[in-house]
Order: structure tokens, then C-alpha cells, then sequence
């Protein structure tokens, strides 16, 4: 036989849009064919280290002032100095355990709100017509705009900054809710029915577990939401916390402060995510797979 | 006893603009004891319409099902069904799958698990008793399917194209599989197939149905699951000269009406 018999030697070559081509046989244990199937550990320590040493890069060469970014040695620099010595005389650690009681409160309270009310939103017409309208109107404002309304109705307290973040976070929990009620096949529906259930047993033992992919999803997009509106509920009077941080450093044109707050929520933000990620795989095992 | 329908007609209501489907008219159909009813058609003449009256999720628009002399009110346990896909819970294990119609009646854990153990047994699931649903197979999980059916002890036993998906020496085995089981627990059957091998084969009784409107055409009384449960292999009873002439007939039925929809 000659080269010529394997026609296939050609789909082999591998460039970044390989994904876009006809996929390989997958390992044993993997399904053929999931979308985005596949380790991605090492590239994502490739693109941090990438993008670090680009921002060493055009620091160290000079290629833009301290002033506007600073490299990352001054901005490692300033974390062990208010690591130390705290900012504006609060700890760091309780600038942390602030924001993130705003945040992780206000999450909380959103799911414990979002997720019943999103699924009543599904489950229900009734629910769904009375309260489609109130969500869908302020879900597309930022948080920015009615915040001057929270703080003239609910004062400058912790008040207004959680109810900020709380409603940041309440309109993507409750529409991915509401959307993964829809989630259950009719069939799985059909045959509880057929075996005699009621409608509590039908939402309870086959539209919520099915549901809960996509609540996961949205769980995991409302916080997202959540730490972008702490920098804005911290505008108001704050004292601690790292939005407040980040913004009164501004002020001075600490322009290390300001990028050393924003990577701390970063990385708070993405930890976050990754245990979401973990939880969402012991969780639903079988998302997509059924 | 046993399940009666009388003049049952369903008419879907016209949507985008089109005509209203009368999707069965006037069905006369009876199923009683261990009667064992297959229904054969052309897509799209109403044999899923049909099964969807006798377990409670459609109401007819006119004409009346009644199970036991009591007007079907709406789905229950009475009538378990069985779905060609899709219908299992991809978040429970095989037996908690099996055991999930007796967990909505009440049924408490150990009696639940000791019943579904038996039917996993019955439907060879043996050594997959905690395997993951979506692990299985496709003729693997379709008798998950049928063994929570049975979980039930359902006085009519319903069935959309349960072997649909299947491959064939799978699929001859499962039919195997459900006539013993069928012979053994004396259920009513109804039973919705596109292969005409497949309803003869089972039947103790056969309808075939014609398209627009949906209506039986043509009733016949088979003998061949009493012939293979008596002892005679199923190959051989699909090649009587009896078997393959009813077969004849019928594809000839069915192949007349697709051309008279064509
Ligand atoms: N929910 C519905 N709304 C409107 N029309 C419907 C609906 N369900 C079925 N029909 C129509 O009723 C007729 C019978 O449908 P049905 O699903 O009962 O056929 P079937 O015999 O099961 O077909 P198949 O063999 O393809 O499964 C078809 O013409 C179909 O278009
Ligand atoms: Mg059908």
C-alpha cells in the first residue's frame, strides 16, 4: 500500500483551530463529540504567565510611565506592604473579610431569593406574568444608575451596598432558574406522571434535578455579577473593603493600589469560580452527557 | 374490566394557520386481561395520540377511556409507560431509577430496593445495579426503562416504540425478554411498533391504523407469541409460511395507505 491509501494523514495537522475541524476518536471514559471536551490546565498557566511577562515587558522597557502601570514587581511590592501595614489603618485581611461578606451575603441572599422565585417563574404562569415585567425592566440597567435611588431610600448603611449587590446578582440567578425548568425532556416528565406522581413530586424528583445544571450556571454568572457592582455599592461612605481601596488609591493616584485591588478581586472572584466549577462536576456528573 | 375505549375522537386545534388535525376518530379498542394490543401504522396516523388517551395525558374531544368501568381522569400509576428515549434520570443510578416509581407512591427504602432488585434481575441488569444511567448502553437503558415500568405492577403496561432505538439481535431479544415477562405477569399490554415483524410477532392482538383521520382499519387476532411462549424458537415462528403471508398482508395495508399520503 502506499502513502496515498490514508487520505486522513492530512486532518492530523494540529493549529489553533483545530477545534473547528472534524474531531478525533477520544480516549476511553470521554464522549465523542462534547463540545470543548479537553485539559486546559497548562494553557491557562501559559496565557497568566504570558500576559505577566508582556506587562514586565513594557514596564521594565519603559514603554509606559509608573504612574499609569506600574510593573509587577512594584505592584508584588505594594500587596507585602499593605499585607503589612494595612491601608488607611484597617488590615488588609479586613478589607478582604469585608468585601467579601458584602459580596458572599448578598449572593447568598440573591439564590435564596432567585432561585425559588426564577423556578416559580417557570413552573407558573401566574408567577411568571406578574413578575417578568419588574425583573426584565431594571435587569438591564446598571447598578450605577439606581444607586443614587438606594441610597436616597435606604441611607448610606451596609443597607444599600448589600441591596445593590443583591440585585445585581438576583436577575441572571432567577432567569437561569427560570430557564432551566425547561430543562427536563417531556418524556422524564411524562413517565413520573405515569407512575403516579403529583406535581410537588414531578418538580421535586425531576424539573429541579434537571434544572440544576443551568442553576449552577447562573449561579456561577451572578457572582460574576456581584464583585463587578462592589466597586460601585463601595462608592457610597465606605470605610473598608476593597473597593474602597481601589477607589480612594485612585484618588492619590496610587496607581499600584488600584491594580493590586483589582487583581485581589480577580483572584478571589476566579478561586471562587473554580470551587463552583468543582462543586458543578460532583454535582451534575451527567450535564450533557444524557 | 380491563380498559375501554369507546368512540374516542382527538382533534388538535389548528395552529400557524393550519387546518385542524383530526388525529383519531371513533376508536372502538378494548383491552382486557392479559391481552397483549399492537399498533401498527403509518407515521403520523395517531398510534402516539392513541397511547397518550389511554394513560391520562390527553383528553379525548369526544368519546370516552374507561379503566376498570371508571372514566380516565388523568395519568397514574395504574398505567406506567414506556418511552422510546429520553426518559430516564441521568441522576440516579440503575437502581434508583428502577425504584423511582415506588419512591413517588411512598415506598419505603428497603422494600423499594429489595422490588426493583428483583425486576433488575428479571431484565438482566444484574451487575449494573449502581452503574450511572448514561453509562450504559442503548439496550441496557431502554430495559431500565421497562423494568420501572414494571416496578409499578401497572394493570396496562404502555409502550412508544420501546425497541425503536434498538439493534436488531438486541432488539429480538428484548421482545424475547418482554413476551416472558408479559407471559409471566399477565399484564395488559399496549404496545406501539413501526416493524411489522415486530407486532405480529407479539401481539395477541393487532390493529392497524390508517392516517387522516386517524382510525383503525383493519383488527386481527395473532397466534405467534402464544406459539414461541409454548416453545417454539422465535426464528422459527417468524418463518412460518403463516407468520410471513399475515406479514405480506399487512405491509401491503401499510404500504398503501403511505402511498395514498404521498
Ligand atoms: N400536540 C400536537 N398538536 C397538533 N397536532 C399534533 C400534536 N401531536 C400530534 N399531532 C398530529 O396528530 C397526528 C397523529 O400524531 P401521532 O404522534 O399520534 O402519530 P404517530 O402515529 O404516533 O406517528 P409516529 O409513528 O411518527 O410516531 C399527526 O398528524 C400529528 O401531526
Ligand atoms: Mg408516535
Amino acid at each position: 500500500m502506499t502513502e496515498h491509501a490514508y487520505p486522513n494523514t492530512q486532518s492530523k495537522k494540529k493549529g489553533i483551530f483545530f477545534f473547528l475541524m472534524k474531531a478525533r476518536a477520544t480516549k476511553p471514559g470521554e464522549t465523542y463529540g462534547v463540545p470543548g471536551q479537553g485539559d486546559t490546565l497548562l494553557l491557562s498557566l501559559g496565557s497568566i504567565a504570558g500576559i505577566i511577562f508582556l506587562w514586565w515587558l513594557v514596564t521594565s522597557m519603559g514603554w509606559i510611565k509608573p504612574l499609569f502601570l506600574p510593573g509587577p514587581g512594584a505592584v508584588l511590592g505594594k500587596f507585602v506592604d499593605v499585607w503589612n501595614n494595612g491601608f488607611t489603618n484597617t488590615p488588609f485581611l479586613e478589607h478582604v473579610a469585608v468585601s467579601g461578606a458584602r459580596v458572599f451575603g448578598a449572593f447568598l441572599l440573591a439564590c435564596l431569593v432567585g432561585i425559588p422565585l426564577g423556578i416559580a417563574m417557570g413552573m407558573s404562569p401566574f408567577i411568571r406574568g406578574v413578575f417578568d415585567p419588574p425583573i426584565e425592566f431594571y435587569r438591564p440597567i446598571p447598578p450605577l444608575a439606581y444607586l443614587p435611588l438606594m441610597i436616597i431610600w435606604f441611607g448610606i448603611g451596609e443597607t444599600s451596598k448589600v441591596l445593590l449587590i443583591f440585585l445585581s446578582v438576583l436577575a441572571p440567578v432567577a432567569l437561569g432558574a427560570r430557564s432551566g425548568v425547561k430543562s427536563a425532556a417531556i418524556e422524564q416528565v411524562h413517565a413520573a406522571y405515569s407512575f403516579g406522581a403529583s406535581r410537588w413530586q414531578v418538580m421535586r424528583h425531576v424539573i429541579l434535578p434537571s434544572a440544576l445544571p443551568e442553576i449552577l450556571t447562573a449561579m456561577r454568572i451572578g457572582i460574576g455579577f456581584g464583585w463587578t457592582t462592589l466597586v460601585a455599592a463601595e462608592m457610597v461612605a465606605a470605610t473598608e473593603g476593597l473597593g474602597y481601596m481601589v477607589l480612594s488609591a485612585s484618588q492619590f493616584l496610587q496607581t499600584s493600589t488600584v491594580i493590586m485591588g483589582i487583581i485581589v478581586i480577580a483572584i478571589i472572584a476566579y478561586a471562587f469560580d473554580l470551587l463552583m466549577r468543582f462543586v458543578e462536576r460532583r454535582v451534575v456528573p451527567w450535564k450533557g452527557r444524557m | 374490566m380491563g380498559l375501554n375505549i369507546r368512540q374516542a375522537s382527538v382533534i388538535y386545534p389548528s395552529a400557524d394557520g393550519r387546518p385542524p388535525v383530526e388525529a383519531l376518530r371513533k376508536i372502538d379498542l378494548e383491552i382486557v386481561n392479559d391481552d397483549f394490543v399492537v399498533a401498527l401504522g403509518a407515521s403520523g396516523c395517531g398510534k402516539s395520540t392513541l397511547l397518550s388517551l389511554i394513560a391520562g395525558f390527553l383528553s379525548p374531544s369526544s368519546g370516552e377511556i374507561l379503566l376498570d368501568g371508571s372514566q380516565v381522569q388523568g395519568p397514574g400509576a395504574d398505567r406506567a409507560v414506556v418511552f422510546q428515549k429520553h426518559a430516564l434520570l441521568p441522576w440516579l443510578n440503575v437502581i434508583d431509577n428502577v425504584a423511582f416509581g415506588l419512591k413517588l407512591q411512598g415506598v419505603d427504602e428497603a422494600r423499594r430496593y429489595e422490588i426493583a432488585r428483583g425486576f433488575i434481575k428479571l431484565l438482566g441488569l444484574g451487575d449494573f445495579e449502581t452503574s450511572r444511567v448514561y453509562s450504559l448502553s442503548g439496550g441496557m437503558q431502554q430495559r431500565v426503562g421497562i423494568a420501572r415500568a414494571l416496578t409499578c405492577d401497572p394493570k396496562v403496561l404502555l409502550m412508544d416504540e420501546p425497541l425503536g432505538a434498538l439493534d436488531a439481535l438486541t432488539r429480538e431479544k428484548a421482545q424475547e425478554l418482554i413476551l416472558n415477562i408479559w407471559s409471566s405477569t399477565h399484564k395488559s399490554v399496549f404496545f406501539i411498533t413501526h416493524s411489522v415483524e415486530e407486532a405480529l410477532f407479539m401481539g395477541t392482538k393487532l390493529i392497524v391504523m390508517s392516517p387522516r383521520p386517524g382510525r383503525i382499519a383493519h383488527r386481527f387476532d395473532l397466534p405467534f407469541s402464544r406459539q414461541f411462549l409454548g416453545g417454539t424458537p422465535a426464528r422459527e415462528v417468524k418463518a412460518s409460511r403463516e407468520f410471513i403471508a399475515l406479514r405480506e398482508e399487512v405491509l401491503k395495508i401499510i404500504f398503501s395507505d403511505e402511498e395514498a399520503a404521498a
